[in-house]
């Protein structure tokens, strides 16, 4: 095989806030660097963040510390996350967010001239750095702007197919060159995955098309372990209308700034349901709820601030009961602020001036004057690659995970705002620990016949040509399939029933055929993108089927509480032979120091 | 509204050169430009190339030209269009074809590295941090709402006629260098360089790039006309030469 050959100590996948980030941090430690993104640099999901980073820095509040921080993720996550993991992130995302600002970031100021930080669903104090309902954007390009003076190579447009191992160990990978369709091998000491969530497994998702689970399939192919896969989260509000936009996120800063949930007799619902954990710190009545918004530290926040889980469930439930709106939604309403404030036409366009413009121009409704029509739409996915807390090294030895598709710092449902977060301080660590392995180890040995194996399998659909299964018609089905039986309220039957589909998905998906030239060939793409859809989707399914409980992102009809058998334990999945192999693996004791942070804040 | 369209998408042939290739497809309420080409791509191309992400504005992958206007495909909905006559999407003309609706836009990148990078000042606080007001960051914040779809650089003549690829960097990174110009902590010196090799002189003001920035930034007026008095006042005010002489 005569394939072009790049060799580097630390390759990246993915170029969203984690993978630029861990290429900064490998790149200072002087090491060499290689970044690849499906798409062009800057364009990854992480652009499409809202609301914005969470980090104790307590410039609002002076009562916020990584405590707090600490004890709203663990209790946003139902206490099944990866308590190491949720220190640090408490920890270190100050620092991180101060960096930032040196590499040129702008955030939204305090009268102080600090980082501003907004309230969001879950966090006890205005905790969220922002720059107005653009956050993703600053993230990225600040990243994106400090890293191309750092000899960072970046292969932008180039998907990997799968990964190769040396005796056990990350050794480097096969991908292909999108614009040419050729293959490129790469080789390396460290490989990190940065390649964010699997949105696209599901038929209405505010991910963009890059949300295929290509970290995840990656991983599971080569052996490592994924836990928490039946943790789903479905934002509370998606755009519902025009079909077009359907999915398309609408901030939970919407809500922040004082955005209210009605259903279509007017009745603000989320008043009639406040779990028992939260009641201490809910508002009481609406006037409270306003008062919080706009910063009252003596108030309670309002209960559409509630976590996402719970807050879709809530919309589920008036849309199903036929309390919904035209287009099968309910109505958040920002408007009304206009009782309470002079000027708030102007105040809502310039907190909220993306959202203002996306329902302006995608559905010709002026959110200062009318209500939005919003539903659950699939929005990030907890689970993910299994990791070490300290170090993001999977269960394979060399190969790295951070952001999205690691898991263990959300535990059953992520807050608002921690994504952001999570991408800079985990990638950071990534970039870190990756370069010092680097150091440590030979370049290992990538096998010739392994590459000849994915080659192989990778050109398989122009075998099969046109007269193949069409894959998108393949990979509709799938959305459809995952939406309508392993969605926001689940059952053992159906799940069951989205398997035995998976069955006829997967022996569609081996007979998909495309003919035409490899150069930018989206149909190929496709048909590449269908085996790590398929994977997640059976990963998603079968943990979900094992957690016979109902716990944060994961709601169970036939079991609709929680399981004190299961709050000490992740369900993990993990290749056996050509089958998916779904087990228990206990949480490690949580140290007493931090059981009594989680306790103190309890109050 | 009617229930079927007629669009013309450009299609590259091997070797280079490319014709519009006609579709007749189904169009319903609410549909946005991208989701009839994915509707041919599903149904009709499966080979169809078309650079996309987000479809929600933010990332700026779709640019193309819709009867002619630079537009981002996923911003651009079916009922602002005359469907009684057939819609035409074409590539960025200015940037070189890469296959179908996919142009080579690496230029761009290109560029990019070759501005000086933001150099801050040393930090205000103890704690390593800085302070700004909120309306000193404004007209930064304004700049930094680029979503690099680099539709400006499309309908720039100095680029899209003129071809000066080389001698001038086109209104994305004049706005990209107004950012670190006007950034309150930045403490580099730019000018020079937007004069002798960036080619800002280039630039006569015409706002064409103006009109199609989906982010609506005012290019013109905000980043491109400022940064043009700054080098005035550097190398052509008289009372500034005379200064320079006695420093």
């Amino acid at each position: 095989m005569s394939h072009p050959t790049h060799s580097y100590d630390v390759l990246i996948v993915g170029a969203g806030g984690a993978g630029l980030r861990a290429a900064i941090e490998a790149a200072a430690s002087g090491v060499s660097v290689g970044l690849i993104c499906k798409s062009l640099l800057g364009k990854a999901h992480t652009v499409m963040a809202e609301g914005g980073m969470a980090a104790a820095m307590a410039h609002n509040d002076d009562r916020d510390s990584w405590r707090v921080h600490f004890a709203d993720t663990m209790r946003g996550g139902q206490y099944v996350n990866n308590w190491r993991m949720a220190e640090i992130h408490a920890k270190e995302a100050p620092d991180r967010v101060r960096e930032l600002e040196a590499w040129g970031a702008v955030f939204d100021r305090t009268k102080d001239g600090r980082i501003n930080q907004r309230n969001f669903g879950g966090h006890r104090y205005p905790r969220l750095a922002h720059v107005g309902d653009r956050t993703g954007l600053e993230l990225i390009r600040a990243l994106q702007d400090h890293t191309i003076y750092l000899g960072v190579t970046v292969h932008m447009e180039h998907t990997v197919i799968d990964l190769v191992l040396d005796q056990g160990r990350a050794a480097g990978l096969l991908a292909y060159d999108r614009h040419r369709g050729t293959f490129q091998v790469f080789k390396a000491k460290a490989i990190i995955l940065a390649t964010g969530g699997v949105g696209r497994a599901f038929q209405v998702t505010s991910n963009s098309w890059e949300g295929t689970g290509d970290g995840h399939g990656l991983a599971y192919r080569a052996g490592a372990e994924l836990i928490d896969m039946e943790f789903v989260q479905f934002h509370p509000t998606g755009m519902v209308w025009p079909p077009s936009v359907k999915g398309i996120l609408v901030t939970e800063g919407v809500r922040g700034e004082g955005g209210i949930l009605k259903n279509n007799q007017g009745r603000r619902f989320m008043f009639d349901d406040i779990p028992d954990n939260y009641k201490p710190q809910t508002a009481s009545d609406p006037e409270e709820g306003w008062r919080y918004t706009q910063g009252d530290k003596s108030a309670r926040r309002p209960p559409e601030l509630l976590t996402r889980d719970h807050v879709a469930r809530c919309i589920n439930r008036e849309v199903k009961a036929g309390r919904g709106s035209p287009h099968g939604g309910v109505y958040l309403d920002i408007a009304w602020i206009k009782e309470k404030l002079s000027g708030a036409e102007e105040h809502i366009k310039r907190k909220l001036p993306s959202m203002y413009h996306q329902f302006k121009q995608l559905a010709d409704l002026d959110i200062t004057k009318e209500a939005m029509e919003v539903g659950p739409t699939t929005h990030y996915i907890m689970g993910g690659i299994r990791v070490d807390g300290d170090s993001q090294m999977s269960t394979i030895p060399g190969l790295f995970a951070a952001g999205e598709c690691a898991s263990g710092i959300n535990g059953a449902n992520r807050l608002g705002g921690n994504s952001l977060s999570d991408l800079i301080v985990f990638g950071k660590r990534a970039g870190e620990y990756a370069s010092a392995w680097a150091k440590e180890h030979p370049q290992p040995h990538v096998d010739e016949a392994a590459l000849a194996q994915i080659e192989k399998t990778a050109l398989a659909p122009f075998e099969r040509g046109s007269s193949g299964e069409n894959p998108y018609k393949v990979q509709e089905d799938l959305q459809v399939s995952m939406q309508a039986l392993v969605g926001i309220v689940r059952t053992e039957s159906e799940m069951k029933e989205a398997l035995q589909r998976l069955v006829g998905f997967n022996d569609r998906a081996a007979r998909v055929g495309v003919s035409g030239s490899r150069e930018y060939h989206a149909g190929w793409h496709t048909s590449l993108d269908l085996r790590n859809l398929l994977t997640v989707s059976e990963a998603i399914a079968l943990s979900a089927i094992e957690r016979k409980e109902s716990r944060g992102g994961h709601f169970r009809e036939d079991y609709p509480d929680k399981v004190t058998e299961f709050s000490t334990i992740n369900v993990m999945v993990k290749q056996s032979g050509d089958s998916m192999r779904v087990s228990r693996v206990p949480i490690p004791p949580i140290p007493d120091e931090l059981k009594q942070v989680i306790e103190e804040q309890k109050s | 509204m009617i229930s079927e369209a007629t669009f013309k998408v450009w299609r590259t042939h091997p070797g280079g050169d490319g014709t519009l290739q006609t579709f007749h497809t189904k169009v319903s309420e609410g549909m946005v430009v991208l989701d009839v080409v994915h509707r041919i791509q599903a149904e009709q191309a499966p080979d169809l190339a078309v650079r996309w992400n987000c479809k929600a504005g933010k990332c700026g992958s779709c640019s193309a030209e819709i009867n002619g206007n630079p537009r981002l495909m996923c911003m651009t909905r079916l009922s602002e269009l005359n469907l009684m006559e057939p819609v035409t999407v074409e590539p960025m003309r200015t940037f070189p074809p890469i296959k179908d609706l996919v142009t080579d836009v690496s230029w761009n990148f290109r560029v990019k590295k070759g501005i000086q990078k933001f150099t801050p000042r040393p930090a205000d606080a103890p704690d390593g941090t800085w302070r700004m007001a909120q309306r000193d960051v404004d007209r930064v914040q304004e700049f930094r709402k680029c979503i690099e779809c680099f539709l400006c650089q499309d309908v720039c003549h100095v680029l899209r006629e003129h071809n000066k690829h080389e001698e001038f960097i086109g209104p994305r990174f004049l706005v990209y260098a107004a950012q670190l110009e006007m950034h309150p902590l930045d403490t580099a010196d730019r000018i020079p360089a937007l004069k002798e090799e960036k080619g800002i002189g280039y630039c006569n003001i015409t706002k064409c790039c103006t009109k199609v920035c989906p982010e609506h930034i005012h290019i013109t007026d905000n980043a491109i006309i400022p940064l043009k008095e700054r080098v005035v006042s550097r190398y052509y005010d008289p009372v500034t030469k005379l200064l320079q002489m006695f420093r």
